[in-house]
């Protein structure tokens, strides 16, 4: 499903240029668990956004599900993160003026789906992650595993082939990553492809697959169980 | 579409104080540009006033004195008129659309049953009716007929009418006898003028009666006509031929301005007008002027929103928002913000003028304060261009935002 070959990045820090991923070549099938794992800067989050075509490489292929991303305009970009791609960020990112129905709603609002049956179809995903009752509520009335459910709803609301998360849980205490993690191999029984970015090694045990990036180079990628 | 409002009303609401700045800032200028349009319509209309006792296009002829020798002649000659300078000018005289001659006959004693009052009595010809628009309230006006036959007839100002017929008396004086200079005339018609009440202290006479009745052969005191449509130009080549035909028919030189008085009012109207096209200049500049201070402020405000929207916005992209629907979203959203704004100074400020125009008696300063339809339309569409352009360089930012960038954890 995914196919990564050759790729890399780098950025430019003051007068110096940073490599952050050199020459990495990857393969993720469908429905797959992936952890990738590695310390801060190791490039595991530039990755992430390559893979979430909210970042572009300086060499390399992209084929994701059979198309060349590579070369897609930024409006196709958007098209394909709409329709094939769900985010989900340690930060939850949701906007704080719109309400869980109205966050879980807005990926909908971009494939023009009518107002009222978006938040019909919204309420069924918040429903699913138990967020049902605080649907009117906005993400400061939202406790931190609240808001991450929220925003997980939002990402799987288009019912994408691949669901990103970087840190998921970093922000969030034990019992409400387990949560989390709950809902992350729900879906992935259920066939979405999962990539997940941890650096918390309980966490990326969870997953089918571990991926170590040291220095933008992969260092370890080995089966944690089989599929 | 709806969908696309509720986005950006959904906004606004979040931003109350943002948006409130950037609607009064519009709706200021937009109040003060209608008002100043209004208001220089306003002025114009008053100064307007002064003109309409009498037409606009029309030329005037008076009689004068010579003041400079010509064939043989010596200066210092009076010229008078005849009917034969009415025909001349009538045959020859180009663009000479309504035309009348003007017999004075001045202050006489005019009677009817015991009231008795000096009024001043004109002969005339049926035209005259245009060049000094007068209105007819009942009967009519002279006609070509009543100077064929030189009748004895008469119309009659509302003065004269207040002054002769009692109240009370059998209504309406048209068909009644009045006596004038031991003559008696029939009334025909009654009329009033937006002149002066002056005016309509005045009995007109048929021009031919008005000779035979008081000793004036066939002498004329004052010509005067109309252009009709014709450009001021071509009024200028009409008074300059009407000049000539006059020197030509009484012998003086044609540099000789003194000898016939003329006057085109179209001059005077034209330099007025002339003052009113740079008044309305300097008014749309400083009205737009405003405007243009209000369209930048919500530039700014835009710029503001943008950059305080910039979390947003890169969440937006990350879940599907292509640039062309950012864009679209914040050039709305300025749309909406000056379009509300300008409706509210559009409302405000026609609010104010009507009530102006409620308020404020009828004077030559300031009179009936107005936009017409044209104003309103044209700056409904100011708003909308000014609203898609102060939005559009914030969206254009808005749209080059990095979603890598904008979602980093501050």
């Amino acid at each position: 499903m995914i196919d990564l070959a050759g790729i890399s990045k780098s950025y430019l820090m003051g007068q110096h240029r940073v490599d952050a991923l050199s020459d990495v070549s990857l393969n993720i099938g469908q429905g797959e668990f992936v952890a990738i794992q590695g310390s801060s800067g190791s490039g595991k989050s530039t990755l992430l956004n390559i893979l979430g075509i909210l970042d572009t490489t300086d060499s390399g292929t992209y084929t994701l599900d059979g198309h060349a991303i590579e070369n897609l305009s930024t409006g196709e970009a958007a098209r394909y993160r709409n329709r094939f791609i769900g985010f989900v960020f340690q930060s939850f990112n949701l906007i704080h003026h719109k309400s869980a129905l109205e966050n879980v709603a807005l990926p909908l609002y971009y494939q023009k789906v009518a107002r009222k049956k978006r938040n019909r179809i919204a309420m069924e995903f918040l429903e699913r992650v138990g967020l049902g009752e605080r649907a009117d509520h906005k993400p400061s009335e939202l406790s931190g595993g609240q808001s991450q459910r929220v925003a997980i709803a939002r990402a799987l609301i288009t019912e994408p082939a691949l669901l990103l998360a970087d840190e998921p849980t970093g922000a969030l205490d034990t019992q409400t990553s387990e949560q989390i993690m709950q809902i992350f191999r729900e879906v992935n029984d259920q066939g979405m492809t999962v990539v997940l970015v941890t650096h918390e090694p309980d966490i990326a045990a969870q997953a089918h697959r571990s991926i170590v990036l040291r220095d933008g180079d992969i260092v370890s990628d080995r089966l944690n169980s089989p599929l | 579409m709806i969908d696309p409002l509720i986005e950006v009303t959904d906004s606004l609401r979040t931003h109350k104080v943002r948006t409130a700045l950037a609607v009064l800032t519009v709706a200021w200028g937009i109040f003060m540009l209608v008002l100043l349009l209004g208001a220089g319509r306003g002025i114009q209309n008053g100064v307007e006033l002064q003109f309409r006792d009498d037409a606009v296009n029309s030329i005037r002829i008076y009689q004068g004195k010579t003041t400079i020798a010509h064939n043989g002649l010596p200066r210092g000659r009076s010229i008078s008129y005849s009917n034969e300078d009415y025909r001349q000018i009538q045959a020859k005289v180009a663009h000479v659309d309504k035309l009348t001659a003007r017999y004075y006959v001045g202050d006489n004693l005019i009677s009817y049953g015991g009231q008795q009052a000096a009024f001043d009595i004109r002969g005339v010809h049926p035209d005259h009716l245009y060049l000094e628009k007068t209105v007819m309230t009942s009967g009519r006006y002279i006609s070509e007929l009543d100077l064929l036959e030189r009748r004895k007839v008469c119309v009659i100002g509302a003065q004269v009418v207040t002054r002769l017929f009692e109240e009370g008396d059998a209504g309406d004086p048209v068909g009644k006898y009045i006596e004038l200079g031991g003559t008696v005339c029939q009334v025909v018609g009654v009329f009033t003028d937006v002149g002066s009440r002056r005016e309509e202290e005045t009995v007109y006479l048929p021009v031919t009666t008005a000779q035979l009745l008081f000793g004036g052969s066939d002498r004329l005191h004052q010509l005067m006509y109309t252009v009709g449509e014709a450009s001021y130009q071509e009024s200028k080549d009409s008074e300059q031929q009407v000049r000539k035909l006059m020197a030509g028919l009484h012998n003086f030189s044609l540099q000789d301005e003194r000898a016939a008085r003329i006057y085109n009012n179209l001059d005077e109207y034209k330099k007025i007008t002339d003052l009113f096209y740079w008044v309305r200049v300097f008014v749309a500049v400083v009205g737009v002027g405003t405007v243009l201070t209000g369209i930048l402020a919500v530039s700014n405000i835009m710029m503001i929103s943008v950059s305080e929207r910039r979390r947003e916005i890169g969440i937006r992209k990350a879940i599907g928002a292509t640039p062309g629907s950012i864009t679209r979203l914040i050039v709305l959203e300025s749309v909406i913000l000056t379009s509300v704004a300008g409706y509210i100074g559009l409302l405000a400020s026609l609010g104010l003028l009507e009530l102006l125009k409620a308020t404020v008696p009828e004077n030559e300063y300031m009179y009936q304060p107005d936009v017409n339809t044209f104003v309103v339309v044209s700056v409904t569409v100011l708003v909308i261009v000014s609203g898609t352009l102060a939005g559009y360089l914030p969206a254009r930012r808005a749209a080059v935002i990095d979603p890598v960038e904008a979602l980093q954890p501050s």
